[in-house]
């Protein structure tokens, strides 16, 4: 698999965790493209922290209306049944509790759920942006990202970067295998079969628990 | 008296060193025609509460690129390697701040609070310095208000009393923005007469405006 092709394996199993009539927050990159492999009978409300719910797909070049972008400033659409509202009342719903899922890369994770995806000190500072809000406030956190970088492991005992928000995540999506964050540790629920157990272990600094109902991913 | 001024007149209260908010979300529902005007009247010192720092030719970020910013208060930078270069170098102060906590400093500033209790950025870098507080076994982070001497900010129609509709998610930072500074500026996209915006299409209130710049003026 190439890298786009890894990106939407992992978005497709993400995918699979939406719930009907669900309200989703999608990060950007990799995350966005859990919006592509909705499954079939499910209505899912995707929340745009700039100030909307109901966010549509990209609009075709003509159909462009400059005053509707997304949180990255692209252009999108609203769906039908859609609302806009302002920044306080967008964080209201974020941090009250009303938003039940949201899906978000990372650059380090760790056994206790400890996430760091905004700063690399005297490298990369683009700020964190609403990702603090939406880990302390979402009902569900989702860390869909690429199980490595540059072959060395992003899932460790203790994130080493400074923090994005401590204790908030909930399951790991990667193109090795699906993992739960427990009170135990780190529980490897699903295994990519391309992979070998040890693959994946060799591929982790934290060491994982192998659930005693291990499932293929697909 | 009139609400409506010129451009000219707008950028002309504002001084080196103020402390300014503009709304907008990566330059959508942010005042350009105004920005342009501050760009050109080349104000120094300012401090600039935004969500972000714009693009390097679009929003606050061609104040930021003509070095017109001493120090910036946002959530987000990545989109303006001006920002990120001018920081590194130590030519400008960047906060970070969690966006639904800057939405909520500026809502506290503009809405007469002394400030609001959060979950957000409990251990992380943004609990540094700053007052915990346990309310029935939970623990919050204090948050201060925020205020400005100017908000410049944006509205898709707006009626000659100062209440701003908004289209699309141009909405974002300008309604909280409005009530939170001494002076607040509206560039208008489009200026309607008393009676023509439905009071129930108001969003902000025009009791939180001082002044209205008709857009039509800025892109002439």
């Amino acid at each position: 698999m190439d890298k786009s092709e890894v990106q939407d394996f992992i978005a497709k199993r993400v995918a699979k965790e939406l719930t009907d009539n669900s309200v989703v927050n999608l990060g950007i990159g990799l995350p966005t493209r859990v919006a592509n492999f909705i499954p079939s009978g499910i209505t899912v409300h995707f929340q745009s922290e700039n100030g909307f719910v109901g966010l549509g797909p990209a609009p075709a070049p003509e159909d462009v209306d400059p005053n509707i972008v997304n949180a990255g400033g692209q252009p999108v659409t609203i769906l039908p049944g859609g609302c806009f509202f302002d920044s306080a009342t967008s964080f209201g719903i974020i941090r009250g509790g009303h938003v039940d899922l949201t899906v978000l890369g990372a650059l380090q994770v760790d056994e206790e759920g400890n996430i760091a995806n905004y700063l690399i000190p005297g490298k990369l500072v683009p700020g964190m942006g609403g990702a603090m809000d939406l880990l302390s406030g979402a009902k569900k956190v989702i860390v869909a990202m690429e199980h490595t970088v540059k072959g060395a492991p992003k899932i460790l005992k203790r994130c080493n970067l400074p923090l994005t928000a401590a204790g908030a995540v909930d399951l790991i999506i990667t193109e090795m295998g699906v993992i739960e964050v427990t009170t135990d540790g780190l529980r490897l629920k699903e295994i990519n079969p391309q992979y070998t157990m040890q693959q994946v272990q060799e591929a982790t600094e934290a060491v994982l628990i192998v659930d005693e109902g291990l499932g293929v991913m697909c | 008296m009139s609400k409506l001024i010129s451009i000219q007149q707008a950028v002309d209260m504002i001084p080196n060193g103020a402390v300014v908010m503009f709304g907008g979300f990566m330059a959508n529902g942010s005042a350009e025609g105004v920005i342009d005007a501050l760009v050109a009247k080349d104000v120094k010192n300012l401090t600039i509460i935004c969500n972000d720092s714009g693009l390097i030719d679009k929003g606050v970020g061609k104040l930021i690129v003509n070095k017109q910013c001493a120090k910036l208060i946002a959530t987000h930078i990545g989109l303006n390697k001006e920002t990120g270069r001018q920081m590194t170098a130590g030519e400008l102060i960047v906060d970070l701040v969690p966006q639904g906590t800057l939405a909520e400093q500026i809502r506290c500033g503009g809405y007469g609070l002394g400030g609001v209790l959060t979950r957000t950025g409990l251990g992380t870098l943004v609990e540094e310095g700053k007052q915990k507080v346990d309310v029935d076994g939970i623990t919050y982070l204090l948050e201060k208000p925020l205020r400005a001497d100017f908000a410049v900010i944006f509205g898709s129609v707006v009626d000659k009393n100062g209440n701003i509709a908004y289209h699309g998610s141009t909405n974002n930072f300008n309604n909280v923005m409005a009530a939170a500074a001494d002076i607040t500026i509206v560039e208008a996209q489009q200026v309607v007469e008393i009676g023509q915006l439905h009071p129930n299409h108001v969003t902000t209130p025009g009791v939180f405006v001082n002044y209205i710049v008709d857009r039509g003026e800025c892109s002439g």
